[in-house]
This record gives structure tokens, sequence and C-alpha cells, in this order.
């Protein structure tokens, strides 16, 4: 069920302390004002979810075709134009602003982001490989993959096999965080433990589907 | 001045004494046990402090029935119910981990005298 959804900034992450006054670790999200700028159903577009806009963006630095979206919505231009899928979006209206009280404490959500590129990588990074021997006469081998198939048979590598590559910078679930508190004077959503992506990136809180 | 400074700075405590290394504490801890709940106190020579904001530590190190014994507290902690200065330290050291090795009177700080 996607019931609810809300876009956030990463601020980093911090420490408080929960009613048992213990640690908790929790990213910080602050929400920017988000506007609903289009409305998708499944009558016109085939599937329901809002088109939002976050942040804010002068309108020199807009092409006609996005000033003309904007102005037909009759909404202030934005940063970032996305779209959340949600399955009833009738409570919603073209213009209505979304605000980081849409989730309460205690509430546990999906995070979606895209994780930070790290360039080419190794086995060992990409896909936990074990690497070789420190010594026992090893050489330079030290984070090699090791043995990536078979000999005359089949005679190839299979497609997929895991190797070296590009890594990250790409998207990224983490399910079921909990948040720990949820403020809307403030607009600062705080969820426990790490997120994806570096600080500045735009985060996709949605309610988790397992609970 | 941290990015999550809006989050922190409601938490960070101002009334804990001004303190460091060398200096002679008593740190009044609030234990629960069950429901009920009651105030320990842990004095000792505070080791070192570490950190910033409100990821800051301090360790304080007693003796206790001639073992060593050292706690490790966040300096804004909401369990510290009250932190004490009882002696001020003279010391030459930001980490103190030299009391470890020794014993005795050797394991003693010298008292700043102003």
């Amino acid at each position: 069920m996607r019931k609810k959804a809300i876009v956030g900034r990463k601020i980093g992450m911090t420490q408080v302390w929960d009613e048992n006054q213990r640690v908790v670790p929790v990213t910080v999200l602050k929400i920017e004002p988000i506007r609903v700028v289009q409305i998708k159903t499944p009558l016109k577009e085939g599937y329901s979810a809002l088109q939002v806009t976050v942040g804010f963006k002068r309108k020199s630095n807009l092409n006609s075709p996005e000033l003309g979206h904007f102005d037909k919505a009759n909404v202030e231009p934005g940063r970032e134009l996305l779209e959340l899928r949600l399955d009833d979006v009738s409570d919603f209206n073209v213009g209505d602003e979304l605000k980081s009280d849409i989730v309460e404490k205690g509430e546990k959500v999906n995070v979606t982001s895209v994780s930070r590129g790290k360039g080419f990588a190794g086995g060992m990074k990409r896909h936990n490989f074990k690497g070789q021997g420190a010594s026992h006469g090893n050489h330079k081998k030290h984070r090699a993959p090791g043995s990536i198939g078979a000999c005359a048979t089949p005679s190839r590598v299979f497609k997929g096999t895991k190797m070296a590559g590009r890594m990250g910078g790409e998207k990224v679930t983490t399910l079921n965080l909990e948040v720990v508190s949820s403020d809307a004077d403030k607009s600062v959503i705080l969820v426990k433990g790490a997120v994806p992506g570096p600080k500045g990136g735009l985060v996709v809180l949605r309610n988790a589907v397992a609970s | 001045m941290q990015p999550t400074d809006l989050v922190d700075l409601e938490n960070l405590r101002d009334d804990i004494p001004d303190f460091k290394a060398g200096d002679t504490v008593a740190v009044h801890v609030s234990v629960k046990e069950g429901d009920k709940e009651r105030v320990q106190v842990f004095q000792g020579v505070v080791i070192k402090r570490q950190g910033d904001g409100i990821r800051e530590t301090f360790t304080v190190r007693k003796l206790s029935f001639g073992v060593g014994v050292e706690r490790t507290f966040p300096v804004h902690t909401p369990s510290v119910v009250k932190i004490e200065k009882l002696i001020v330290g003279d010391v030459r050291r930001a980490k103190l981990y030299y009391l470890r090795d020794r014993i005795g009177k050797a394991a003693k700080v010298k008292e700043k005298r102003v």
C-alpha cells in the first residue's frame, strides 16, 4: 500500500536521546517547501501519482515549457520536479503543500535515495569478496577476485559474473527505518539509522509496506 | 556551526561545569531499576575528554576495592543529574592514560595551586 510519501534533503547524521536516556543515531532530513504541480490519475495517465516540486527557482532560470507547466498549475517554480506514486490521490489538489507532519513519531518508513558514487571499485568493496591471503607467498594478488569460471567447458565467462566495475550512484532503498521525530515547525524529520546518499542529497520517504 | 545544529542545539546542556582532564569530579548518574529510579555517584579523576558537540564524552577513573574502574559518559546525556567539580588537577597532558600504569601514590594527580 502506497499511502503517503514526502521528499526531504539529507542534512547529516547526529544523535538524540530517547525516553530511556539511550543514545539513538539519527539522520536529519530537512523538508523544503513541497507543492503539488500535477495530479496523475488512472483515468488520464494510467496510474496515480503526485507530481511535486521542491524548493524554489527563479523564473528567469526556467525554459518556456517548464514555465508553462508551472504557470498552468499556478504554482511557484521549484528546483526539483518529481513524482510520488500513491494509491489514492483523491485527497490532493494542485497547489497543495506537503508538510513533514505527514509522518509521525514511531512510524516505519522506507527511504529511497541515490547512493554515493564510488567510481570503479574492486570486487572486495563492490561485492564483499574476501580477497586473498596476506602472506603464504602471495604476490600482488591480495585484493584480486580469484577464479571467474571453469576451463574448456564452458570456455567463456557467464553473464552477470560479479567483477570489478562502477559502484554506487544508483537508486537505493533502505527499508523500515523508524521515524524518531517529525517537527512541522522546523520542517525536520529525524530517521533512525543511516540513509543512502551524500549530504544535500534528495531523499524520498514512503510508508513502510511490511509492518 | 554544524548543519545538524538545528537538532543538536536543543539537546545541548548548559548546566555542565567547566572541567578538564586531571580534575576530580563526582558524577551523579540516575539509574533505573525496574520502575524505580535512584541516583548513583561515580567519583574519580577525569582522564580524558573526547569528541565535539553533542557527541562529546569524558572518562572518569577511580579505584574500587583496589581495582581500577573507568566509566565513560556523554557530556550532554540526560542521565547525568549533575557533575560536581571537586578538585582542579595540575596536569600537563590532555589524556592521562599514564595513570593506568601507576599504583599507589604515583597514581595521584597533583592539585593545582592558584
